[in-house]
């Protein structure tokens, strides 16, 4: 019995059952091909997290948004303003208590580099419904390379507990399609 | 000085009673406090369970029934008073047992046992006393720069150094049950998961108090600043680890119960040991499954101490995933059960209370809590679930349908055997495994639904009523929370019924004397007719090696589905 000392003194040198060396061979394999697997994703995966990151003041990251939000805001949206930066860019988003900031708009295909940090707590990014999700801090600003794959209104919520109002803490990011961009562009200009 | 003396156990007279229904020598001492754990751990198991509920009734859509500022506060002793708090006492208990009782042996310096219970007893009800005082509500994770009140953190170190006690003794005791040759060769299975627990939880409270002692000082003020990238990787050294000393602590007590109800015994020895030791010695560094969406740490870094290249930790629970049920299987074959592939499962004791939590613990946790952990912790596929209530979901399947439930059923082996006493209401004590593993599988796989549909975990409003810029869930989702909260009281039922039985029978339950026949009985002497290697040398378990192929199959296909779903996302580098 499990519960008594093993009935042979050696046990050791008891034979392993056959089932159990298949399982463990079985289990063995598996965890090798998933950890391959894990490997070849960067190879051919499309969703990779990105490792880029610098250590940053909060206060200067506040900065560098709020002049990125002036640079590109091209209309406000509950008193926040809605950025819409140049493919290829870099975009800035900031978390604090509660809320991202600012809401952002982007092209559907187009790849930026988003730039995440907070000022404050920790925070957590998490992109709905697309359900992409990454831990914010403060004091390292975390870059990643963003292609939105589909167009349309998408939230962000704060799903890393920071404080009372962590339920109030929302985004937004706006996807266009490229054409539905350039007709936008164009009425803009006639008038 | 010989081992005694620095031991400090010297002259102590042990009074030791005969178990009439294992033979075992039960040492006073180590029976008092086993007794004082256990009944601490289902004080906070009732106090951290009525939290859950609250906490499961509040993330029901339609119920929504505390307020946000309750709500932070209930959650964040629901995690103190379960996770740490129950577990802990209870794994106390089952190191005692393992090493006193199993071994025929007296516990070394019970006088000292005595003051790390208090330790722990003080501890945890000065961290309950301060979250409930409202300020400190940080979630038991307590990352910085979110700080607590200084008892929060003073309360948890009075615990682990209470609990770092316990493991001494436990060591020392296997000590003293080698010097004086209470047993011979070498020991018993259960007691060496038990070891692989208790060496585990050295390295837990070590680096439980390299985090929480400095996170003291800060909020006292002495330190000015936690970086709190750097205190996540040290706290999850410790969150994590204890994890698997929970591991360890449940599979021997599998072990345990299916020597016990139906006479099972290892297939080998050698290789349910092997499985052990890969749990010590694969602990994941620094826990990084834990970090996968933290900014700036290299992917190569990740993916090594994830997995150590093969999952071996993961391999050794894969293991007692076939041992376990083998073990009994074959057991159940040399009992007579020998028609057809299943005969000996349908045959099991599925009446008996213990065997009940034990076998369903068997199953969540490998089909519903390891499987989501291996995909929840492989380095892209967490991008997907990071932080949304998926992973609470994956955890009540390990820690509350897996280790709770073991110990539930656990129970109903320490009531009559080490209280004494007959278990009350036999009826309902037979349906609470049931009902309790029914609402826990629940949860767990409702909160897993809900967190693949992008629902936040911790969160008071998944409708965002307050939030400036609106969004919505969708209707799935909120379904997903409705069906969690009902299966939040289901469970809740289960874990009151336990609570009444436990008590009612610690309290009332019919004294046990010599040659009283148990409500619920012990296997008699099955391992007489084992074979001298292990038991399968004349056997065949055809049963088991399908239950094994089916959680391989479900395994490989839930991993496969969730890739697909990463490979739709938007794209990111
Ligand atoms: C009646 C039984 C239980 C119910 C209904 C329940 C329900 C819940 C719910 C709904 C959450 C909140 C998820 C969130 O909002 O993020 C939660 C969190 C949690 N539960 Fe339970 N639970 C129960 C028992 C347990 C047990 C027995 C344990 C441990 C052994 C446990 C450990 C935890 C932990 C560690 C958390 C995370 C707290 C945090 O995020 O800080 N639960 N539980
Ligand atoms: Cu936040
Ligand atoms: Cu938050």
């Amino acid at each position: 019995m499990a519960a008594t000392p093993p009935e042979q003194r050696i046990w050791w040198n008891e034979p392993i059952e056959r089932v159990e060396l298949v399982w463990i061979f079985i289990a063995f394999l598996w965890g090798l091909f998933m950890f391959c697997f894990m490997i070849a994703w960067h190879f051919i995966g499309q969703q990779n997290l990105s490792k880029e990151a610098y250590r940053i003041v909060p206060s200067a990251y506040e900065q560098k948004v709020e002049k990125f939000a002036k640079q590109f805001q091209v209309r406000e949206e509950q008193g926040i303003p809605v950025v819409k930066p140049k493919p290829g860019e870099d975009v800035y988003l900031l978390a604090r208590l509660w809320q991202w900031w600012p809401v952002l708009e982007l092209e559907k295909g187009q790849s930026y580099r988003i730039h995440l940090s907070s000022i404050d707590w920790m925070h957590g990014f998490s992109l709905q419904p697309t359900n992409i999700n990454i831990s914010v801090y403060p004091g390292y600003e975390h870059i990643i390379s963003l292609t939105p794959t589909e167009s349309g209104q998408f939230g962000i919520v704060c799903n890393e507990f920071c404080g009372i109002g962590h339920h109030t803490m929302t985004g937004k990011i706006y996807v266009t399609d490229k054409k539905q961009a350039e007709a936008g562009q164009r009425l803009a200009e006639q008038r | 000085m010989t081992a005694e003396t620095v031991i400090g156990a010297v002259g102590r007279q042990a009074e030791f009673r005969t178990c009439q229904y294992t033979g075992l020598k039960v040492d006073a001492g180590a029976q008092a406090l086993i007794k004082a754990n256990a009944v601490a751990a289902v004080v906070f198991l009732a106090i951290g369970g009525l939290m859950g509920l609250l906490v499961a009734l509040t993330r029901w859509p339609a119920v929504h029934l505390l307020p946000a500022d309750w709500f932070y506060l209930i959650l964040t002793g629901h995690g103190a008073n379960v996770l740490l708090f129950w577990i802990i006492f209870f794994e106390i208990a089952v190191l005692y047992f393992a090493s006193a009782v199993l071994l025929n042996c007296r516990l070394a310096t019970p006088k000292l046992a005595w003051l790390g219970f208090v330790l722990m007893v003080v501890g945890a009800l000065m961290t309950n006393v301060t979250v409930l005082q409202g300020d400190s509500s940080v979630m038991f994770t307590s990352y910085p720069p979110m700080q607590a009140k200084p008892n929060f953190y003073l309360g948890l170190v009075l615990f682990a150094v209470g609990a770092l006690i316990g493991c001494g003794i436990f060591f020392a005791t296997l000590v003293i049950a080698k010097e004086e040759g209470t047993y011979e060769g070498s020991m018993p299975l259960v007691t060496f998961g038990a070891l692989t627990a208790a060496i585990i939880a050295v390295f837990t409270i070590a680096s439980g108090a390299i985090i929480l002692v400095p996170a003291w000082l800060w909020s006292l003020g002495l330190i000015s600043d936690l970086d709190p990238l750097m205190y996540k990787v040290v706290w999850w050294a410790m969150g994590h680890s204890s994890q698997q000393i929970n591991v360890s602590a449940h599979v021997s007590l599998w072990y345990l119960t299916g020597a016990l109800l139906v006479g099972a015994k290892p297939l080998s020895e050698k290789v349910s040991r092997t499985a052990f030791l890969m749990y010590i010695l694969f602990l994941q560094l620094a826990s990084a499954h834990h970090l996968l969406a933290e900014p700036g740490l290299d992917a190569s870094w990740k993916i090594v101490n994830t997995s150590y290249m093969m999952y071996l930790a993961v391999m050794g629970s894969m293991i007692h995933g076939l041992t376990v049920p083998g073990s009994i299987e074959a057991a159940q074959r040399r009992n007579g059960f020998n028609r057809g592939v299943f005969e000996w499962l349908r045959k099991a004791p599925w009446g008996h209370p213990a065997f009940a939590g034990m076998f369903l613990s068997l199953i969540f946790f490998g089909f519903i809590g390891g499987i989501s952990g291996v995909v929840l912790g492989t380095e892209q596929l967490n991008v997907l679930m990071h932080n949304t209530i998926y992973v609470p979901g994956h955890f009540h399947g390990t820690v509350v349908a897996g280790t709770t439930l073991a110990f539930m059923g656990a129970t109903y082996l320490v009531l009559p055997l080490i209280f004494q006493r007959e278990i009350i209401w036999p009826k309902l004590a037979k349906i609470q495994p049931y009902l309790f593993g029914v609402g826990a599988a629940g949860i767990s796989l409702f909160m897993m639904g809900a967190g693949t549909l992008g629902v936040a975990r911790r969160h008071w409003d998944i409708t965002f009523t307050d939030a400036n810029l609106s969004f919505a869930y969708s209707a799935g989702a909120f379904l997903m929370m409705g069906l969690n909260g009902i299966f939040a009281v289901i469970a809740a039922l289960g874990g009151i019924t336990y609570v009444l039985v436990v008590v009612g029978t610690v309290l009332f339950g019919e004294k046990i004397k010599g040659g009283h026949k148990l409500t619920f009985p012990l296997h008699s002497g099955g391992g007489a007719t084992a074979s001298h290697y292990g038991s399968e040398g004349t056997i065949k378990l055809p049963g088991t090696i399908i239950l094994v192929a089916i959680f391989f199959v479900c395994f490989v296909l839930y991993y496969f589905i969730n890739w697909k779903y990463l490979s739709e996302l938007w794209l990111f580098r």
